[in-house]
């Protein structure tokens, strides 16, 4: 009898349903899976190397390029670790501005894991309807900071300025103009908090939209129901946070368990699966979004109502304002040391994490007292999350592995750091 | 809730462990330094009983103490060698790899340091186990305890050299095919050691000594926080006045 042996295939790291540079090299017998062997660390920069021969402000806009589709989360963790190192805390105002745009970046991660995932999983119109709102929400990152990503908006002591009176509007063009441009720039009138008055109105309507072309689609369940089954036990033994532990059934979120910001005030649900598999951790994720679409509405009428300093009056820290700096000799000085030397950190060490989209985002940094930080140390969720991937997905199909990345939500910037 | 010696996760962890940790407790962040040798029991003591049921191992992460407290520029008392100061020594990102610092010793200089998570009391603790050996750091290690701890384990390996004895798969993971040194240690340089390009003649991928300069453009410094400390009253009055 002729001996069949198991074959040895290669994947990526140039694929399409890879999501980045992820490399897998895996052991087939037919067509179900044996082993998995990830390769990872082709995008990896050193972002931590880096970060340790620089003043602590210049590594803010490095966080953005972590995991770069859920920008503000990064730095949200690592100004939470210098904040806490230096003892100050940011005001009330900037703490509520950060809760709202933690939030519309969770809701601009999913709309890019649900266009992708179902992309993957051949569903091809979702992604085209995720990016209309997505579209929306990147203007107003960009509203902000100037920047329709990498946005280094978050510093330690408060946020970078504050919101804008005036929200940018599209300009007549051949192809808008007359009523179709009057519509375009219907939410566009008032302020950046108007618009996100008529953007978080309309969202859930649009949530429901997905789920339309989802929910209930019979191609989209064979493909999620019953693929990467993650046992609650089996879910805390491999480090899993967020998403992929919720979909476990274990309620554990730390924007509830352990509040930062503006998170205990805020009123919102935490959804769990049952079965934990892919289309639970699917159902997890769509319903995040349309709680994300409450806090936010919660956080806009709280600024509306509540205008103040959105960061800290400590020169030491924060720079002065231009107008300041222009008159007054020592604010000059201030922002001159400032921007030349830097901060120094009194000498300790501190874990801050957040409940980033894909999970627990977390900055263990080590201070010697310097202007630079000794160590840092960014625990990626999606690093964890894909050590899991042999385990997971022995014996099931081919085709399920590319459910079980989409699922992961992977990030190469993250996990490559 | 308000933590008496007795409920209190540093005041449990004394209570059971005894000398073999030593524990300090900072803006309510509990730390436990053991030996190497201590670390599977006490980690398996850790994760299974009901007190400490710490079932998540959230991260676990190199750290290189060499250079630690060194700065490049003298803010205690004014010296006579003026601007230069800052652009000489030796500090992270200032040589290359034939210039590197060599033969430096620093007792205890490596260590790992794990971040445990319980779900259960929703609770955090941080171990740092030091490494005795400088030339072959040792930690013994947690696969066997927390599975999940296996990619970060590599991960120490691969930028520190720490070794973990016990790792079922102990392979280099972030840094590239048949990588030399390890890169996060301070000793190594930030600007690394080759480059790597296409060469159209040869129709490969070849490596390069890196032809970039070293350039660090702000001097690491220390200054006495006493600073911050005025800055925060001063901060405090501002609001009063306003």
């Amino acid at each position: 009898m002729q001996e069949i042996r198991n074959y040895t295939m290669n994947f990526g790291p140039q694929h399409p349903a890879a999501h980045g540079v992820l490399r897998l090299i895996m052991e087939m017998d037919g067509e179900t899976i044996v082993r998995v062997d990830p390769h990872v660390g082709l995008l990896h920069r050193g972002t931590e190397k880096l970060a340790e021969s620089k003043p602590f402000n210049q590594s803010i806009g490095y966080m953005d390029r972590l995991d770069y589709v859920s920008m503000m989360c990064n730095e949200h963790a690592y100004v939470r670790a210098i904040e806490t190192l230096l003892g100050i805390e940011a005001p009330e105002r900037a703490q509520y501005i950060r809760t709202m745009f933690d939030e519309i970046t969770r809701i601009l991660n999913h709309l890019m894991w649900i266009g992708s995932n179902a992309l993957d999983l051949g569903a091809m119109a979702v992604i085209l309807y995720a990016f209309r709102e997505r579209e929306e929400l990147m203007d107003v990152y960009e509203a902000v900071s100037g920047a329709r990503m990498h946005a280094t908006y978050y510093r330690p002591g408060g946020v970078y300025r504050d919101l804008p009176d005036q929200m940018s509007k599209y300009r007549e063009s051949p192809w808008h103009k007359g009523s179709d441009l009057k519509r375009i720039n219907s939410w566009r009138e008032g302020s950046m908090l108007d618009f996100l008055d008529a953007f978080t109105a309309d969202f859930p309507s649009k949530v429901d939209e997905y789920e339309e072309l989802l929910t209930t689609n019979r191609i989209w369940k064979q493909r999620t129901v019953g693929i990467g089954v993650v046992s609650p036990e089996l879910a805390q033994q491999w480090g899993m946070t967020g998403a992929m532990l919720r979909g476990s059934g274990v309620e554990w979120d730390l924007r509830k368990k352990q509040p930062y910001a503006k998170y205990a005030e805020m009123d919102f649900d935490i959804p769990v699966g049952v079965n934990g598999d892919c289309y639970d951790r699917y159902l997890v994720r769509v319903e995040e979004m349309r709680q994300s679409n409450r806090i936010i509405r919660q956080c806009v009428e709280w600024l509306r109502a509540n205008p103040g300093p959105v960061m800290v009056k400590n020169f030491k820290v924060a720079p002065p304002s231009r107008v300041e700096m222009k008159q007054d000799m020592e604010a000059l000085i201030h922002h001159f040391k400032l921007f030349t030397e830097g901060y120094c950190v009194p000498a300790g060490e501190t874990y801050c994490a957040v409940e980033a989209p894909k999970g627990e985002f977390g900055c263990y940094l080590v201070s010697d007292g310097a202007n630079k930080p000794f160590r840092v140390h960014l625990r990626a969720p999606g690093f964890a999350h894909l050590s899991s991937m042999d385990t997971i997905v022995r014996g099931h199909m081919l085709a399920d592995v590319v459910a079980m990345i989409g699922t992961y939500d992977l990030v190469f910037g993250e996990v490559d750091r | 809730m308000t933590d008496t010696p007795n409920t209190s996760l540093a005041g449990q962890l004394a209570a059971r462990f005894g000398d073999t940790l030593a524990i300090t407790t900072v803006r309510n962040e509990t730390v436990a330094e053991l030996a190497a040798a201590d670390l599977l029991a006490v980690a398996a003591a850790l994760r299974d009983e009901p007190a400490f049921r710490f079932g998540e191992l959230i991260d676990l992460c190199g750290i290189d103490y060499l250079g630690y407290g060194q700065v490049e520029w003298d803010t205690e008392t004014v010296t006579g060698t003026g601007f230069s100061r800052g652009v000489e020594g030796q500090a992270q990102g200032r040589f290359d790899w034939a210039g590197r610092p060599r033969g430096e010793r620093r007792p205890r200089r490596f260590a790992a340091v794990i971040q445990l998570l319980s779900i259960e009391h929703n609770r955090r603790l941080r171990l740092r186990v030091f490494c005795e050996d400088d030339s072959l750091p040792l930690v013994p290690s947690l696969t066997a305890v927390w599975p999940g701890v296996n990619w970060f384990e590599r991960e120490a390996f691969d930028l520190y050299g720490i070794i973990f004895d016990g790792h079922p798969d102990l392979r280099r993971i972030l840094t590239d095919y048949g990588f030399v040194g390890h890169p996060f240690r301070k000793d190594f340089p930030l600007i690394g050691n080759v480059e790597v390009r296409y060469d159209p003649e040869q129709k490969r991928v070849i490596y390069e000594p890196v032809s970039i300069e070293p350039r660090v453009l702000v001097p690491r410094t220390i200054r006495d926080d006493a600073d911050l400390m005025q800055a925060k009253a001063e901060a405090a009055d501002h609001w009063r006045e306003n």
